[in-house]
């Protein structure tokens, strides 16, 4: 966790996300107010703020399961104002959930399987059958899995039910189910909640590793300002559903509206 | 001791993702297909044949077809009987009017039939989950039994709305005894089974399950719920369309539109909580467990020697089938198919306790 944001040796592109003017209100309550960023290639882009700030607001707009009033998002070059979750995960955007949404009643292995369902394709009598395409298929996606499996290191639960794994390792599995899309833009919500000090030290590095590696983008939100400004190359700040601050790291931390918004200011 | 997996590893994913991956299992199954096919239709009697094997097999069937929508997909439906009628009745009026037609192409044809009004029902799902998709499925139950009750053109203008069918041919092999009627059943269960276990093994049956266990997450994947729930509609009425064929040709031979009422509904239901949701095995026990119940509950008091009056038996038998249940649901919510699961995991440790 010692390496600086600005990590040497990968080259951060054009942008892929770009956010413009998204304002997304429930009813009376305004969530989201005429906020712009964008995210550029390659790099690990970290929204934070106070609780309510509408930073997971701000995924759901990203990934389609909230529609803005108002506001474009433009990803990959495609404009669009109201797009659907499946859109979205066509697009390449997967994502993690901050209270683990993984699917209790199946093995580990089935939970990041689920995560290849968009690239299978054989048909329902193909399926039925089974021998033949549909086993060719299976056995081909198993094997990018496995390849993910390794990645995350959790060979050893492979065909346990996610429900008896303890949290850290449920946090892992969720990370592998959206890794398994092979995602452009990976969307991570509060990956590091309430883990232990050596669980966040793990994630950090699958994190940087992910990006490294596979050259995915990632959003995240995390409260854990140490682990924020270290892994992350630039960190927009939101604030009762404003932006009030964008940037890298060292620049947010001096940004006095954001001192603010963290400590609180005399009226 | 015997039942170990010491020694058996798996070089390739194709050998750790069969469907029984443990040799002592595909043993098993080999000898209980081999019993099942081959011995069992020398030694058991018309009795058993008749009052217990098929209707087992022909509700084991309707309870997979519920399954996969029930346990797999996670859509609670109450009118499945409604679904059987449809096979039945479509069964029915094929074999009339199309009479070239062979009984597969008919039983195919039926549960086609069964799909088409079962997603018309499943519609709802995409809005509506839980009770209150319950509540629109009993409305296809009532809807279902007055057509076939008012519309007599189904029932073939007959007085007393009730319908009777031929003898089954296949091929020129009639299906007319007892044992031929078990072993037709158990051929078209086994495949029927078959197919089950592999849509939900394959991409289909991982849709339903996400559906089922977190249908945000789901979405967020790239799941479509429509075509995740549709789906596990059509394919659920197809199994349960063709087991009502045939329950109306091979159990029933003659029924009226009572015969596939709200009980029967309730019955398949109570077959899936008491074997176990989510699993094909359990769709057997269930079914097992409530045909067979009721006739030994009939039958023990004769073999304990205690005589009664016919009413009190049906009596006793109604309160203790209930009791069973409730006791069931109690000790072992996730149902029959657990306890073998959990069975055979102290078996692979056996004699050891960890």
């Amino acid at each position: 966790m010692t390496t600086a944001g600005a990590s040497g040796g990968k080259s951060i592109g054009g942008v892929v996300l770009d956010l413009a003017g998204i304002s997304l209100a429930f009813g009376g309550v305004r969530a989201l107010q005429n906020v712009s960023f964008d995210v550029r290639e390659h790099e690990i882009r970290a929204i934070i703020g106070p609780n309510g700030a509408g930073k997971s607001s701000m995924l759901n707009v990203i990934n389609g399961v909230y529609h803005p009033q108002e506001g474009t998002v433009t990803f990959n070059g495609v404009k669009r104002h109201d797009v659907n979750t499946h859109e979205a995960a066509e697009q390449g955007i997967a994502r993690t959930f901050q209270n683990i949404a993984l699917f209790k009643g199946m093995s580990v292995l089935d939970n990041i399987m689920t995560g290849r369902n968009l690239r299978m394709k054989s048909g329902l009598l193909a399926q039925a059958i089974r021998i033949g395409p549909a086993e060719r298929e299976e056995l081909q996606h198993r094997e990018a899995v496995e390849r993910i499996i390794d990645f995350l290191e959790i060979q050893a639960y492979r065909k346990t039910p996610v429900g008896r794994l303890p949290y850290g390792l449920q946090k892992r599995v969720d990370l592998a189910r959206a890794l398994a899309m092979e995602p452009k833009l990976l969307l991570l919500d509060e990956p590091m909640a309430g883990m232990n000090v050596e669980e966040k030290q793990d994630m950090c590095r699958f994190i940087l590793d992910v990006n490294d590696q596979f050259g995915t983008t990632i959003v995240l939100i995390e409260h854990d300002m140490g682990v924020v400004m270290d892994i992350s190359d630039r960190v927009v700040v939101l604030d009762y559903g404003k932006k009030i601050g964008d940037g890298t790291p060292d620049e947010v931390r001096g940004n006095q509206a954001v001192i603010d918004a963290y400590l609180g200011v005399s009226h | 001791m015997l039942y170990r997996e010491n020694g058996q590893f798996k070089t390739t994913y194709r050998q750790d993702q069969q469907m029984l991956p443990i040799l002592q299992d595909r043993i098993f199954m080999a000898l209980l297909l081999l019993f099942v096919f081959g011995v069992a239709p020398f030694i058991f009697s018309d009795y058993l044949f008749l009052s217990i094997l098929i209707p087992f097999l022909v509700l084991s069937l309707a309870a997979i077809g519920l399954n996969l929508l029930v346990g797999y997909c996670g859509q609670i439906s109450l009118g499945h009987a409604a679904f059987m009628s449809v096979g039945a009745y479509a069964a029915y009026n094929l074999v009339l009017r199309v009479p070239q037609l062979n009984f597969l192409v008919v039983l195919i044809l039926a549960g086609l039939i069964a799909a088409l009004v079962g997603l018309l029902f499943g519609i709802p799902s995409l809005r509506i989950r839980g009770l209150y998709l319950a509540v629109a499925t009993l409305a296809a139950q009532f809807f279902v039994d007055w057509t076939f009750a008012r519309v007599k053109w189904f029932t073939n203008y007959a007085p007393s709305g009730s319908v009777s069918t031929a003898t089954i041919d296949i091929f020129g092999w009639t299906v007319d005894t007892p044992v031929r009627k078990y072993l037709f059943l158990l051929a078209v269960v086994t495949v029927f089974a078959l197919v089950a276990k592999n849509l939900v093994r394959g991409h289909m049956g991982r849709a339903w399950m996400a559906m089922r266990d977190m249908d945000v997450a789901a979405e967020v994947i790239g799941i479509r719920p429509v075509y995740a729930k549709l789906t596990a509609f059509g394919v659920s009425s197809f199994y349960v369309g063709v087991a009502g064929a045939l329950w109306g040709f091979v159990y029933l031979g003659s029924w009226e539109p009572l015969a596939f009422d709200i009980n029967l509904s309730l019955n398949l239901l109570f077959m899936i909580i008491i074997g176990g949701m989510g699993s094909i095995l359990g769709s057997f026990f269930g079914a097992f467990f409530i045909v067979a119940l009721p006739i030994l509950l009939n039958q023990a008091p004769e073999w304990l020697g205690i005589h009664l009056s016919t009413a009190m038996v049906s009596n006793l038998e109604a309160m203790i089938f209930g009791s069973l249940i409730i006791f069931f649901l109690i000790v072992e919510p996730q149902g029959l198919a657990r306890l073998w699961a959990i069975g055979k995991e102290k078996l692979r440790l056996w004699p050891f306790p960890h």
